[in-house]
């Protein structure tokens, strides 16, 4: 195992020039070390100017999502020696207009999740007296994969169409509203339906399926999203031929 | 009811059906009606016992469904292939009535042919 | 110094798409090349439209389409269709689970379940073709 390894890292700071620019460093190299490691060694020891997210280093958080030689990963999950001889290039993840340097504005993400309403709906809340929703544990395995979304955004940098159409609702925000659509205490399946059977929902999706293979936390969104395509496309057919139905 | 759905879950269930038929059915048929014939393995039913094959009811039927619903197939992914493989958004409205319209006029053409001219 | 900068307005960074994006992950290359299959499908579907007309332009001019099959540039290129129409099928019926999640009661359908279900349905379409055009 070489002794040190280069980092080409991409910054950005939008108060000195108009576009990234790339910076190198030379970094240990620690048998257990991840590629977070490597960052958080740069910041301390080598350029205290770099900018990043992280928080938890341990895959649950979804906050150090970037790209690494062209990949989607959570850099506090990416083993540095994987990755050798190196050079390695880090980059923030794809799809995000650059705040600064590795950070990238999710704030597009964030208003499509609260689009779909990612809460337990209903009409009638069950009063505390009543006592507890019971849930078996086969409803539960209906959505428990979906809930295991971290919000990384891994996704989002895998899936070329949300490079291309920043209007696509994306991969995670589809998941996590069938997390709830499935869930057997929530009530607005409809509701949800009016927001994700839109051409900029599920219907900008081709099924490339990079998302589901980039997923730390195997939600697998782009089977989330085909099993809504049949969902809407039985209900569009019913709310045809039956339109007297109530919604 | 507040917001209006889009119309893509009928266009989506062509597309589906499309791939679905043409998955089952296309390779063994191009085996058996052109390349078996074509390289010679096999002569095939004589020209009457086809004629008289093509002109009942099921084979009509399954001949219309399966051309009519793989060109739809064909037309939906096209038009999603051009769409984000060119970046042709632009042209959306235009690439849709083409693909679309193609798929359309040839299933009339279909229509025609399996179930008057035949 | 980037005369642009506003303070507290940082302006942020959003890069080009090139054209050929499909090019440069082997991932976006396999999708683009599993959606061009549908050409090869709309091919299938106008070759059988145009064999079935064939047959109601009489016995000569279907033996002219016979003859047609038979030339080596035709005859080599349907077994160009063949294997892309294979990949069409392979492609399609391995992804049929994820779009279909099914239930018997409360217990879901295993996905393998599914995809040997669509497997059965193309032996037993070929078979059925097979039956029809070659054994009677």
């Amino acid at each position: 195992m070489p002794d040190t390894v280069t980092l080409e890292v991409q910054r950005y700071r939008p108060e000195l020039e108009t576009a990234p620019t790339w910076q190198t460093y030379e970094v240990p190299v620690r048998a257990e070390w991840m590629v977070l490691d490597a960052l958080n060694y740069v910041k301390d020891h080598l350029d205290g100017s770099l900018s990043y997210r992280w928080a938890c280093r341990m895959g649950v958080c979804g906050s150090c999502g970037m790209m690494v030689n062209g990949e989607p990963v959570l850099t506090c999950a990416t083993y540095l020696e994987a990755l050798l001889p190196g050079p390695l290039r880090v980059q923030p993840l794809k799809g995000f207009p650059v705040i600064r340097d590795l950070i990238g504005d999710l704030t597009d993400f964030l208003q499509k999740l609260t689009s779909v309403k990612p809460w337990i709906v209903r009409d009638q809340a069950k009063p505390v007296s009543e006592g507890e929703y019971l849930q078996t544990p086969a409803q539960l395995a209906e959505y428990k994969q979906y809930a295991m979304c971290i919000n990384c955004m891994l996704c989002y940098a895998a899936c070329p169409i949300y490079e291309l159409e920043p209007e696509f609702i994306g991969p995670a925000a589809i998941a996590l509203a069938q997390r709830y659509n499935m869930d057997s205490r929530d009530e607005a399946a409809q509701e949800r339906m009016d927001v994700l059977s839109q051409h900029d929902g599920i219907w900008a999706c081709t099924f490339v399926g990079e998302c589901s293979a980039v997923c730390p936390k195997n939600v697998d969104p782009a089977g989330a999203i085909q099993r809504y395509k049949v969902t809407a496309t039985a209900d569009w057919f019913t709310s045809m031929l039956m339109p007297w139905g109530t919604k | 009811m507040g917001v209006q759905r889009s119309r893509e879950p009928f266009l989506w269930a062509l597309f589906s059906g499309g791939g679905m038929v043409s998955a089952l059915c296309l390779p063994a048929l191009a085996l058996l009606l052109w390349i078996a014939p074509g390289m010679g393995w096999m002569e095939g039913p004589s020209y009457g016992g086809l004629s008289e094959l093509a002109r009942h009811p099921l084979t009509r039927l399954f001949v219309f469904g399966l051309i009519t619903l793989s060109l739809y197939h064909w037309a939906h992914r096209f038009r999603y292939t051009l769409y984000d493989g060119l970046q042709l958004y632009h042209l959306n409205m235009l690439i849709a009535i083409v693909t679309y319209g193609i798929a359309t006029l040839l299933s009339i053409a279909t229509v025609v042919v399996v179930w008057f001219v035949l | 110094m980037n005369q642009d900068y506003k303070l507290f307005h940082p302006k942020w960074h959003r890069t080009r798409i090139p054209i050929f994006w499909w090019l440069r992950k082997r991932a976006y290359t396999k999708f683009i090349t599993r959606e061009l299959t549908s050409v090869f499908v709309a091919y299938g579907a106008l070759l059988l439209l145009w064999q079935v007309w064939m047959v109601t332009r009489g016995p000569e001019a279907y033996a002219r389409f016979i003859a047609w099959l038979k030339h080596p540039l035709v005859s080599g290129a349907h077994v160009i269709v063949l294997v892309v129409l294979l990949f069409h099928t392979v492609t399609w019926l391995n992804l049929a689970p994820k779009a279909l999640v099914l239930h018997l009661g409360r217990r879901r359908i295993p996905n393998v379940v599914i995809l040997v279900a669509h497997y059965g349905a193309l032996l037993g379409a070929t078979a059925l073709f097979f039956w029809i055009l070659v054994g009677r």
